[in-house]
């Protein structure tokens, strides 16, 4: 095994075919054990030993977290999906751009091959895209507990660094996007350093067109403080009007107060405020909508 | 299903079109297992953290870093390493242009970006050189400084569409 200084300390390996055996499984192992689903994350902290769970829970024999459909108004997209099908299935393209406009800046095409939205979102890194995402999109997460299936909202769902509303033991499932439409415009850009890098900042907005002016926005930063962020005053000074030169100028100095960054070895919080406002006048200056 | 302890278990999956059946301690690497186990040293172990892409694989048809892959997690699955796509000839254009341009000093990168230019030139065309950039932004090379990759495989789709060898 070469040097063996980059190897997970031995484990036990179940493949679980229901959510009852998966949650069994965590239970017998009395809580040290981690589940894996496309494990672009766990494998390298299991690899640099972060975590040195008994037992590997693998999400992958999981049908209940497989498939992408349409229910109703809102698009059922199960855990598992990887991320390089945001940019390939016509649903996601359709009804959560958003996440297709987000996925060529997620790592690097060999990771989006094997990377799971519902193993980003339940990461909750907060300098990921995807997670930040879900808040834009006012998406819910259905998580698989012990009183069974219960969904948590965005807004509620994000708690701190890494925590969300997952308890240890519960799964994410699903994420519940509400399907955007023909009125729906969005945008999503990041500022890095490197192409695949960490941002420094990043954000993603949706809204709907109504008239010349922006009904529902919702904007969403990340790599901004602990958790992703929503940007509540922009998105107030945004409501009802044109994303013309000064609604973009008022609603980048009300940004200022959405956010808290804090200094640290590499940028200053002046300068992720600086990248913020440049970030929220790129995206509102770039609304996509559909074709 | 039953609890597992944590030594070896039985694993089957196809190597490079072979199937194949071992057992596999579940903390072992698909990056190792290939390695080790099946003696195909083509596949290099780098960075260890999914970094460097030095550890590239197709898993059922699309690369992946067997580094960030447990063999386990391949139960059923197609893997194919540079030694396949080599046996196959799949591999035959992209070696000769990386040859003709130098696009390599001390090869230790090179069967992960050989893996992803493949995968790249599968989807046809020949893709303009931030398209290229773009797929290889996951490889490192350490010598090269890229330049001569790039050229290689843009040369490499020219030549799969006729348009004339490496330049």
């Amino acid at each position: 095994m070469g040097r063996g200084v980059v190897k997970a300390r031995a484990f036990a390996y179940v493949r679980p075919r229901t959510l009852k055996e998966a949650h069994a499984a965590f239970d017998a192992a009395q809580g040290d054990a981690s589940f894996i689903s496309g494990g672009q994350s766990l494998v390298p902290a299991l690899a640099m030993r972060l975590q040195a769970p008994q037992l590997l829970v693998d999400l992958a024999g999981l049908d209940q977290l497989r498939g992408v459909r349409l229910e109703g108004e809102t698009l059922r997209i199960g855990a598992l999906t990887r991320h390089a099908e945001t940019l390939t299935e016509p649903l996601i393209r359709r009804h959560a751009p958003l996440l297709a406009a987000a996925a060529p800046f997620v790592a690097h095409p060999a990771i989006r091959n094997r990377g799971t939205l519902g193993g980003s979102v339940a990461l909750a890194d907060p300098a990921s895209e995807f997670p930040a995402m879900m808040l834009a999109m006012g998406a819910q997460m259905e998580i698989s507990g012990p009183e069974g299936l219960r969904r948590v909202p965005a807004d509620e769902y994000f708690q701190d660094l890494y925590q969300t509303a997952i308890a240890p033991g519960e799964i994410l499932i699903a994420l519940h996007v509400p399907a955007a439409g023909s009125s729906h415009c969005w945008a999503f850009d990041e500022l890095a350093r490197r192409r695949g890098d960490y941002a420094m900042v990043g954000g993603g907005m949706m809204a709907e067109r109504a008239g010349d002016g922006l009904r529902g926005v919702r904007i969403a930063l990340f790599s901004v403080g602990p958790t992703p962020v929503r940007a509540r005053r922009a998105e107030a000074v945004l409501e009802g009007r044109a994303p013309d030169a000064a609604a973009i100028a008022e609603a980048q100095r009300a940004l200022d107060g959405d956010i808290d960054p804090m200094d640290d070895a590499e940028i200053p919080a002046s300068l992720r405020r600086h990248l913020a406002r440049v970030l929220l006048g790129r995206l509102l200056a770039k609304l996509e909508a559909p074709q | 299903m039953t609890m597992t302890a944590p030594g070896p278990v039985p694993l089957a999956l196809t190597v490079n079109g072979s199937p194949l059946a071992r057992m596999v301690a579940p903390r072992t690497t698909l990056a190792d297992f290939l390695r080790t186990e099946l003696e195909l040293t083509a596949t290099h172990v780098g960075c260890e953290m999914g970094a460097c892409g030095a550890c590239l694989v197709l898993l059922d048809g699309v690369p992946v870093h067997s580094c960030l892959v447990f063999a386990v997690q391949a139960e059923g699955q197609q893997v194919e390493t540079v030694e396949g796509l080599v046996a196959r000839g799949a591999l035959a254009r992209l070696q000769d242009a990386f040859h003709a341009r130098n696009a390599l000093q001390c090869g230790f990168c090179t069967p992960g970006m050989l893996v992803n230019a493949h995968a790249l030139l599968e989807r046809g065309g020949v893709p303009d050189r931030e398209e290229i950039r773009d797929a290889l932004s996951g490889n490192y090379c350490r010598c090269t400084g890229y330049e001569a990759i790039v050229d290689a495989i843009e040369a490499a789709a020219r030549a799969e569409r006729g348009e004339g060898g490496a330049r």
